[in-house]
């Protein structure tokens, strides 16, 4: 497979008033496509940080990203960050607009992506007549609109409750596997990152490194709400719980 | 169809709200009543204190020569092109504050010093400068309503929700793209509020003005009212400018309502 991305070296220090705080060290990763990547980690670590950079929207202090030619990256958080005053539809158009690229066929994918994700009927509503797990889609498809080749998800489902994460974070899933994305997902929650990855980076605390890379084999590998009853599924869990080492 | 308890429900709201409009219109009317009894029967001295049947009196008196109108329009007039003036320059200035963020430091303490200035004292000033006449009305109104103005807008900028911020950057938005379809309807909740603060500051700024230099205006009304030692024409003053104020605030309302839709 082609690779997508490469990542060598990668460091970032944060600088305050305080002092300096190294977030990320040593990172090096080689993603290819079409792979779903999840990084997990004690909390504080500077997961998030590494998702930044590769947006663009924090500088790195040294190292090297080689991306693939013309790689369009999409950003997903935690929080869903819909506009109040726009509707789902012209939520999902920001992209677009912002690029100077709202033209007929890309307004008829758009609704086509919330037609198929079933929210054809919300497309004039205002985002505060949804639920919680229904933004969470729209921010998704708000993602999808300017068509990246490599989604980054920022602890995404984070916000939801217990049963809604369950059932969005499959959802979303579907979504970037049907539209052929690659993706890398930071979050706290280890089964979900098994559950959905073909691999699961381990980072050490901060100054975050690499501290182990699972490549995810699951006998009957299918969406991620099956996945969790896969026989190899507790193995992984308990290996990389005792790699994070969490400590309260 | 609503269920009967549902009906019993709205129905009970209506009555509530009446009911309050009820004892509003009592509380006024039991005010003049008393007002008027208590004047009449000079317990209170009605020179002095004036009443609502003198009152009514001057009104019809300055509607009869003309006068009433002139007054009133001066007035609304000099309000409104402060208010005007002063919240798109406020506006103006909070955006460039907030494109270059240097400048929002390098100004800030300043803006902080004027604001906390009385502006009645750059009154003597401001005559000299622009001249006895509607000029200096409006510069008075103008520096009382602007400075909160920049502050207000500036604060509104800053409170903008970080995430957005960040998902528009992720976007590739543009400095300009970030301040038209992100700071502007973001703040817009904002902006009414500070309408609303603006228009009850620049009638105090307006009514200053006039007291210190006019020759017509409900501020020139009470100031010369008090000179003569007319009490029924400062009340009446004081009277038509409660009027004035309360229909200007409740046309920012009007827009609020207008203009803001869902949350």
């Amino acid at each position: 497979m082609k690779l997508l991305l490469s990542i060598h070296n990668l460091k970032k220090n944060y600088h305050t008033k305080q002092g300096e705080i190294k977030a990320v060290e040593h990172f090096s990763y080689d993603m290819k496509e079409g792979e779903f990547v999840s990084i997990v980690g004690p909390s504080g670590c500077g997961k998030s940080t590494i998702l930044s950079i590769l947006c663009g929207l924090d500088k790195k202090s040294s190292g090297k990203i080689i991306k693939r030619e013309n790689l369009k990256i999409g950003y997903m958080l935690q929080q869903d960050g819909l506009f109040p005053w726009r509707t789902i539809l012209e939520n999902c158009y920001i992209g677009l607009e912002l690029q100077n690229d709202l033209t007929n066929e890309n307004k008829e994918y758009v609704k086509s992506l919330l037609e198929t994700y079933g929210l054809k009927e919300f497309m004039n509503a205002y985002p505060s007549s949804l639920s919680g797990g229904m933004r969470q889609r729209v921010a998704l498809i708000r993602t999808l609109a300017t068509k990246p080749d490599l989604l980054l998800l920022d602890e995404p489902f984070s916000a939801l409750d217990a049963h809604t994460r369950l059932v969005v974070c499959d959802d979303v899933w579907n979504i970037i596997k049907k539209e052929h994305k690659s993706a890398i997902m930071v979050t706290h929650d280890v089964e979900e990152a098994i559950s959905c990855s073909d691999q699961v980076i381990v980072l050490t605390e901060r100054p975050a490194s690499i501290k182990q890379i699972y490549p995810i084999q699951l006998t009957d590998k299918t969406s991620p709400i099956h996945n969790r009853s896969c026989k190899e599924f507790s193995s992984y869990y308990n290996q990389i719980w005792k790699d994070i080492d969490f400590h309260v | 169809m609503y269920s009967e308890e549902h009906k019993l429900y709205l129905k009970k709201q209506i009555i509530y709200k009446w009911i309050i409009i009820g004892i509003q219109l009592f509380f006024i009317l039991l005010f003049l009543f008393l007002w008027q009894i208590l004047s009449e029967k000079e317990i209170i001295n009605p020179f002095i204190f004036s009443s609502p049947k003198r009152v009514l009196e001057t009104i019809v008196k300055l509607h009869k020569n003309q006068t009433l109108y002139n007054h009133i329009g001066i007035t609304v007039y000099e309000t409104l092109i402060s208010f005007g003036i002063g919240t798109i320059l406020g506006y103006f200035i909070a955006s460039i504050l907030w494109w270059w963020r240097s400048l929002y430091d390098i100004f800030d303490p300043f803006l902080t010093v004027l604001n906390s200035l009385p502006k009645v004292a750059l009154g003597p000033i401001i005559i000299i400068w622009a001249g006895a006449g509607i000029n200096s009305i409006i510069l008075m109104a103008l520096f009382i309503s602007v400075i909160i103005t920049i502050i207000h807008i500036y604060q509104g900028f800053k409170e903008v929700d970080l995430i957005k911020i960040r998902l528009m950057k992720s976007l590739g938005a543009s400095k300009f793209q970030l301040y038209s379809k992100l700071m502007i309807p973001a703040t817009f909740p904002n902006f009414i509020s500070t309408l609303k603060v603006n228009i009850s500051l620049t009638l105090i700024g307006v009514i200053m003005g006039e007291f210190l230099v006019s020759k017509e205006g409900i501020g020139y009304l009470i100031m010369y009212g008090s000179q003569v030692f007319n009490l029924n024409l400062v009340i009446t003053g004081i009277f038509l400018l409660g009027i004035v104020a309360a229909i200007m605030y409740y046309f920012v309302c009007f827009i609020e309502k207008r203009l803001i839709k869902n949350d």
